[in-house]
């Protein structure tokens, strides 16, 4: 007995030592980084160390554990540190160290290739810490430190290869957009804690802030947690930030930081904010996230680089999380607390569900960079042959990600559709009519999504090799595979084993929904998922996945054995006029064509102008394709130029004589003053 | 209420938003003229059915009204317009199907949220048939926006009208005078219209609007 | 004992659908050959080219891959279960919990994946082409289909196919402009997803118009015999489920016993026939669309269903 007690209060100052020592790592490979096996030390110890939090983060979530606290005389002296472990913290515990341990064991071989380590090694630990720490906060202090922590750390490992032009300008504009993130959280913090300056988190929870405010923290959450997550239109950083790393950082930036970014926005509008929900707020955010979800992988369907794909599409399934949040607010605002279970559900298996499968792709990308060097698609092709483990990895997280039962993308894409379909219960008409339209966003992203990775899977992997390059490249190496393959196991399981994820998820929902939680599921036959009630709709995915196997094995036993099993290799026949060059290959470019013609023509204005030689020129014909992307020349550009334009305008003030500086402050102090009088 | 009368009253209106969007989509003049005869067949069923339902009984002259003039009269006629104007084979140049149908997808949405909370006193039926009707009106509306042909221009107005008849048997109908004066003045919109297109071909060779835009665009310089 | 025999009709089901699979092929073939005027083969010929299919040796291009040899598996069972899932000639079979409508659109989304994969695999012009046809074509397409399981669902109250059709057969259904749009949404989405003129032409060998026979190109031997089992059990799975939806009558519902479930299949059988004409008759009277139409076809098959959708709601809130 007393050894239970003991374990619910132990894990906390744990938890919290353990990143410590990350940064004792990391602090030790800003010396040693070139000293051969610093790689193989700091990842080993990241790899240990996410394995333990994650290990008691499981414990904690599992033996739903109440929440421990702990107070640390650290940071401001009046209010000190605050660290709580719940159950929300537990499960992006999970999230964060399942994917950060995998990366670094990922990493064990693929940091072997790192030619500036002393870029990576002292950071990568560093990032991994500020996550965890800012999981465990319990202070508005602590957040926003720990969270810059993350930011910067993560700004360093996008700076790691800063040679590259295109690299320093991701940098800078992550730079940028970090700041402002930042700015919109301290904001959101200082609002909730009100004139009395009550920062920690169980003071702003006791707090009733005032339906305006409220609204007003909502949009700055949306803004500053947003701008982290990549909702349109504050994603504008994200696809150029998280390639620029390298892989496993990419892997733990797509992964899990976007996650983070969640975790802040559930932290602050769900728990902090808490009731009264008005019912606006779940339209807003189902806005937000349905249009993200169709952009993002709009724009994911334009990209020829394989990890700008990947980071574009992290832009869609942010979508889809938001769109289960959105729903889980709008439900909530009508007390309708059963229904929010299941959209909150929905949005916490699609976190797991995209730190998965996004950590598996990246990880992937990552294999085929260091085999080839190449992360351009136009120029890979063939992969399968030489490195058929790593395809096969790849093709499984594809097919997740692309929401193919029986695999676990569609477990979580099933929930939001089915909290979807009781939309009509909502009273208001306007969310009655948002709903369903984001429901076909929703249904057009996924099937986009499949056209996505089609795209990065059968360019990359499939066909012939487009380049020397590419048909040079060998298999990765062991620890890469395994890293690969659990996550790919992973996959196959949550998407088998809904029922006991949304088990496990149960206590976080309760936690957010006023203690409204999804049945219990393992007690279904066949571990079917029953969301709600016998009468509404159920999905098996362990049936699926048995049936499929066995009418795919038996169909090829009975044709091998009763029918033919003879094969024959021979050239190609396309029609009779094989071509032995690799070049009329569909590339990424002609595959995205069509739907670039369908959809790029509204979203991005596409245009595809043909310049064909006159006759007897012998000149080949050029195909230029023309494609703008909206957010950033109307949003961005026009605030930019906008910027530039004053600061020229204001730079001659760098050019002023010492009286002219004189009378500018005297000028600004009489100004203040006259004001100060006026104002009384 | 939900008896088998509302059913079929639903179906008809809800057919005449249906075949709204069919003329959205069509982008051929015979077609469009096919789909524009559908328009005020399905008009003349809805307003005869509530004739029927409402015991109205000059209601029936609307539906028959709608049934001889707009379902046979006026596309014939424009049938001829076209096969004199030597236009049919012109392929309307349209900005996109699917951005019309989301467009009008959305003004669908519009005329429910519009229509269904102001009259929320009134009888189901009715209120059902304001929405449609109003409905049908933007999407006539959008139908005039989006096309450059004048013809689909004219067809555009048409079904705009038919709206306008839908809403007005829905509501209990509105005077027999006011009615046949509308459809007066309808025909007499085809026949001024009509001799417009011919007046405007002979000028500019063209029943194009954009052609005759760059007309207009010419005598400003 | 009741529960063995409910196993059994399961077990009936999946091996009928197997079986007339090509049957219905066959069959479309025949109404589409009569309505040109010509003899056409036997409703039987699938069977026959299944067969001889099944027997030849496989021809490998060089540069095909593992995937390539077991996507042809993969697609077919695919296919198989969700076509298995659809509720024919009798309701509430002891699986058919196992995945609802949704599912079943997703496990279609399943074998298309990995047919488009298998046509970029050898690295041929015309496969690329084929692949990437039909993912745009998918594209819109799927989003169709599901709002028409919206329209459904909103309806039903379950995207569960046996008991949508249980509802369906009830007296409140009555007659609504959603499910005619529903319906149409459907009928669209089915032709498309089954290469029919005017989206695609299942006869056709003309390089630049093909779309799912150019994915399917390097296929021999027993591969193409799956792809093309496949291809008509999705036939099948489609006509089953206008059937279902639109067409429940004569349906049993399991252990109601044998009777119940021979006039289930009369019923079943009546309406794949009525089906394949309605299909001989509509491709046989249109011309195939160009590509780049192919888009607006199906983007007025989801303004449709998201149309059915929105009008469901003026109904349901007076």
């Amino acid at each position: 007995m007393s050894e239970e007690v003991g374990f619910a209060i132990m894990p906390l100052p744990l938890l919290l030592s353990l990143p410590l020592v990350l940064l004792a790592v990391g602090g030790y490979a800003v010396a040693a980084a070139h000293r051969p096996g610093c790689s193989r030390l700091v990842y080993g110890v990241t790899l240990t160390i996410a394995a333990v939090t994650l290990g008691l983060a499981l414990a904690h979530l599992l033996t739903a554990a109440v929440p421990a606290t702990l107070a640390l005389p650290l940071g401001l002296p009046w209010l000190g540190a605050h660290f709580r472990l719940d159950a929300l913290s537990a499960f992006f515990l999970i999230v964060a160290n399942l994917s950060g341990g995998v990366a670094s064991l990922f990493a064990l071989g693929y940091g072997q290739h790192e030619h500036a380590p002393e870029r990576v090694l002292p950071f990568f630990p560093a990032f991994l810490a500020g996550m965890n720490l800012v999981l465990l906060a319990d202070d508005a202090f602590t957040f926003l430190f720990a969270w810059e922590f993350m930011s910067l750390s993560s700004w360093a490992l996008v700076l790691a290869h800063h040679q590259d032009p295109a690299n320093a300008r991701a940098g800078y504009l992550y730079l940028v957009m970090a700041c402002f993130g930042t700015l919109a959280l301290l904001l959101t913090f200082g609002l909730l804690a009100g004139p009395d300056g009550g920062y920690n988190f169980a003071a702003i929870r006791a707090g009733q802030p005032t339906p305006g405010l409220a609204a007003l923290v909502l949009i700055l959450a949306l803004l500053g947690a947003g701008s982290k997550a990549g909702l349109v239109p504050l994603h504008v950083w994200l696809p150029l930030a998280h390639p620029a790393a390298p892989s496993h950082v990419s892997a733990l930036m797509s992964g899990v930081m976007t996650k983070v970014a969640v975790y802040g926005f559930i932290r602050i509008v769900f728990d902090l904010l808490g009731e009264p929900v008005v019912w606006w707020w779940g339209g807003v955010v189902l806005a937000l996230g349905g249009i993200t979800a169709v952009l993002g992988v709009l724009y994911a369907l334009m990209q020829h680089d394989l990890k700008r794909l990947l980071a574009y599409h992290t832009v869609e399934n942010i979508g889809i999380i938001f769109i289960g949040l959105g729903l889980a607010l709008a439900f909530q605002a009508n007390q309708m607390y059963s229904i929010a279970a299941l959209a909150l559900t929905a949005a916490l298996f699609h976190v797991l569900n995209h730190s998965l499968f996004k950590s598996l792709l990246f990880l992937g990308t990552g294999a085929v960079l260091t085999a080839t060097g190449e992360r351009d698609m136009e120029r890979l092709g063939g992969l399968i042959h030489p490195m058929p483990w790593t395809a096969l990895a790849f093709l499984i997280g594809a097919a997740a990600i692309s929401a193919l039962p029986p695999l676990n993308g569609f477990v979580s894409e099933w929930l939001t559709f089915q909290a979807i379909l009781i939309s009509p219960e909502l009273p208001q008409w306007l969310l009655r009519f948002l709903v369903p339209a984001v429901g076909a966003l929703l249904a057009l992203s996924a099937a986009l999504a499949a056209a996505c990775f089609v795209k990065a899977f059968g360019i990359t992997f499939l066909g012939r090799p487009r380049s020397p390059a590419a048909a040079r490249a060998r298999e990765t190496d062991r620890y890469s595979l395994s890293a690969l393959f659990a996550l790919a196991t992973l996959c196959l399981l949550a998407g088998i084993l809904p029922g006991l994820v949304v088990d496990g998820l149960a206590p976080v929902v309760g936690l957010l929904n006023g203690g409204a939680r999804l049945a219990a599921q393992y007690s279904q036959p066949w571990l079917t998922l029953v969301p709600v009630g016998e009468v509404k709709s159920t999905y098996n995915g362990l049936l699926v996945l048995l049936f499929m196997a066995l009418s795919g094995t038996v169909a090829a036993g009975l044709i091998h054995r009763l029918a033919s099993n003879a094969a024959r290799r021979g050239p190609a026949w396309d029609c009779g006029f094989p071509e032995a060059s690799p070049a009329t290959q569909y590339t990424a470019g002609s595959f995205a064509q069509p739907i670039r013609r369908v959809f790029g023509s509204i979203v991005f204005q596409a245009r595809e102008r043909v310049t064909m030689p006159p006759p007897g020129d012998s000149r080949p014909a050029r195909l230029e394709v023309e494609l703008h992307d909206p957010v950033w020349e109307r949003g961005y550009a026009p605030v930019a130029n906008a910027v530039v334009a004053i600061s020229t305008r204001f730079n001659y003030l760098q050019y002023l004589t010492i009286r002219r500086y004189l009378s500018l402050v005297f000028g600004a102090l009489v100004l203040l003053l006259l004001g100060m009088v006026l104002w009384r | 209420m939900r008896g088998l009368a509302f059913d079929i009253a639903h179906l008809l209106a809800g057919g005449m938003v249906v075949v709204s969007f069919l003329l959205l989509y069509q982008d051929r003049v015979y077609a469009l003229l096919n789909v524009f005869a559908l328009h005020s067949l399905v008009l003349a069923l809805a307003v005869g059915w509530q004739a029927y339902i409402q015991e109205a009984h000059h209601l029936y002259v609307t539906a028959g009204i709608a049934l001889i003039f707009k379902a046979v009269v006026i596309p014939t006629a424009l049938h001829r317009i076209v096969q004199r104007l030597g236009i049919h084979r012109t392929l309307e140049v349209v900005g996109g199907v699917g951005r019309d149908m989301l467009a009008g997808t959305a003004l669908v949405a519009l005329a429910i949220l519009v229509m269904l909370p102001v009259t929320a006193g009134a009888d189901a039926l009715a209120r059902e048939d304001l929405a449609f009707a109003l409905a049908v009106v933007l999407l006539g509306l959008l139908l005039m926006v989006t096309r450059q042909n004048a013809v689909s221009l004219v067809v555009g107005f048409m079904s705009l009208e038919n709206g306008l008849v839908l809403a007005a048997a829905g509501a209990r109908g509105m005077p027999l005078a006011v009615e046949i004066s509308v459809a007066f003045s309808v025909l007499i919109a085809l026949i001024v219209i009509g001799v417009f297109l011919f007046r405007i071909r002979e000028r500019f060779d063209s029943v194009d609007m954009q052609a005759m835009d760059t007309f207009r665009e010419g005598r400003r310089k | 004992m009741a529960l063995i025999a409910d196993y059994l009709v399961q077990g009936c089901q999946m091996l009928l659908m197997l079986l007339l699979a090509p049957l219905l092929t066959g069959w479309v073939r025949v109404f589409k050959a009569r309505l040109l005027r010509r003899r056409g083969p036997s409703p039987l010929q699938p069977y026959r080219d299944l067969f001889k299919l099944l027997r030849k040796e496989v021809v490998l291009a060089d540069s095909a891959s593992w995937l390539f040899r077991v996507a042809p598996y993969l697609i077919f069972a695919a296919l198989w279960v969700a076509a298995a899932l659809v509720p024919t000639f009798a309701g509430g079979l002891p699986f058919s919990w196992t995945a609802d409508l949704i599912a079943i659109v997703a496990l279609l989304g399943t074998a298309r994946f990995f047919l488009a994969l298998a046509g970029l695999d050898v690295g041929t012009s015309f496969g690329g082409i084929g692949s990437s046809r039909e993912m745009m074509i998918a594209s819109l397409a799927e989003p169709a289909m599901l709002m028409m399981v919206f329209t459904l669902s909103l309806l039903a109250g379950t995207t569960e196919l046996s008991s949508v059709a249980r509802f369906m057969l009830t007296a409140e259904v009555g007659l609504r402009v959603s499910l005619g749009l529903a319906l149409l949404a459907l009928v669209m989405v089915a032709i498309a997803e089954n290469a029919r003129i005017p989206v695609d032409n299942p006869a056709t060998h003309l390089e630049l118009t093909m779309v799912h026979e150019a994915m399917v190109l390097e296929y021999s031997g027993r591969h193409l015999a799956l792809i093309e089992l496949g291809a008509s059990l999705k036939l099948l799975l489609y006509i089953s489920l206008l059937g279902c939806i639109f067409a429940p009558w004569g349906m049993a519902v399991v252990g109601e016993g044998l009777t119940a479930y021979l006039i289930g299949v009369g019923a079943y059988l009546a309406k794949l026939a009525f089906g394949g004409f309605l299909l001989a008759l509509f491709e046989t009277s249109i011309a195939k669309m160009r590509v780049f139409r192919v888009d607006q076809f199906l983007g007025a098959a989801l303004m449709l269903g998201l149309l059915g959708a929105l009008l469901l709601f003026v109904s349901r809130s007076l």
